[in-house]
């Protein structure tokens, strides 16, 4: 698309079953794809190499935020002017890369932030609707940043963005963070609407409700301590 | 003096001596060592002239003596309950710059086929 380097940081732990399918439906227009692999004691690792993109590989399990930071820093050495964060369990359509890159090359914001409330067209469990309608209520409140969806990892971020932001959660309250840190860095965001899928294996394997206190709790303190 | 006055202040002459070699090595910073040393001789004194947290207690405004060194006791042990919380945060903040590091700088990164 254009000139511009477009990569897309993909952070994975334990998805052997489905990064390759993740990738290769990316691979069909994106050639620049990252895949962090955080120590996982499948065969992830392999089966990303077998795609013949980049890996980068943590040689000790540090946390989704910490591969994503990775992540990013490694796009940036390479020379990104775009960074797609894109999720490695198949829930994120690599159709949508297009929509939340569009905004951030015709420089009408610096991040865009996928949304699966924006346009309603969601089959969400239902105690899942409640915990993250409330987490955007605590966003709100909290962070001074309002958003409909606080805990979604498609992004995407221009060059300026991904040089301002640090994630320095490690764990899984370093979506609160980079959140947080829009407003601070005044970075121009926009929300877009994207599909989710939830399958039986990303239901399983996603964030159980009762994590999200435990998330909030990580969040807080670390705000307050830092 | 009796001979558990005497124990105490041998314990507490070994405790300082321990800090003095801390410090002579590097490990205890001049701060840390006089912080350390007053703790000891703090303690000593507590520990052998038990009347004096009365008189502290009543200043304070608290029951007994024994009440208020508890009290106290355990504001120091949360404060440096603390202390120790964040300094584990920053090593684990670190151990995450390291594997970072040498995740990115790898020669095992695979360039993608052109």
């Amino acid at each position: 698309m254009n000139n511009k380097n477009i990569f897309i940081v993909i952070p994975a732990y334990n998805e052997a079953k489905v990064i390759v399918n993740v990738i290769s439906e990316i691979k069909k227009n994106y050639s620049n794809i990252i895949v962090i692999d955080d120590c996982s004691n499948d065969s992830t690792y392999e089966a990303a190499k077998s795609t013949g993109i980049y890996v980068v590989k943590h040689i000790i399990n540090r946390g989704q935020g910490a591969a994503l930071q990775t992540g990013i820093t490694y796009s940036l050495k390479q020379g990104a002017d775009v960074i797609v964060t894109f999720d490695a369990d198949g829930q994120h359509d690599p159709n949508d890369i297009k929509k939340m890159i569009e905004p951030i090359i015709n420089e009408k914001c610096d991040i865009t932030l996928g949304s699966r409330f924006l346009d309603g067209r969601i089959n969400i469990p239902y105690t899942r609707k409640i915990v993250l309608k409330l987490a955007v209520i605590f966003t709100k409140l909290v962070s001074r940043i309002s958003v409909t969806d606080t805990h979604n990892g498609f992004r995407a971020l221009s060059r300026v963005a991904a040089e301002k932001i640090e994630i320095k959660q490690d764990r899984m309250s370093h979506a609160s963070e980079i959140l947080d840190q829009i407003p601070k860095l005044k970075i121009k965001y926009m929300e877009i609407p994207i599909e989710i899928k939830y399958t039986e294996y990303s239901i399983q394997k996603g964030q159980s409700s009762m994590n999200a206190i435990r998330i909030a709790w990580d969040f807080i303190k670390n705000k307050v301590i830092k | 003096m009796n001979i558990l006055q005497i124990l105490v202040w041998v314990f507490i002459l070994f405790a300082i001596s321990r800090a003095v070699l801390r410090f002579r090595e590097g490990t205890l910073t001049s701060k840390e060592f006089i912080i350390w040393d007053l703790f000891w001789i703090v303690a000593g004194i507590v520990f052998l002239f038990p009347n004096i947290t009365n008189k502290i207690a009543k200043i304070l405004g608290v029951g007994r003596g024994t009440d208020a060194t508890i009290y106290v006791a355990l504001l120091v042990l949360f404060y440096m309950i603390f202390r120790l919380y964040i300094k584990l945060e920053d090593l684990d903040h670190n151990i995450t710059k390291i594997v970072r590091a040498i995740a990115i700088n790898s020669k095992d990164n695979i360039k993608q086929d052109k």
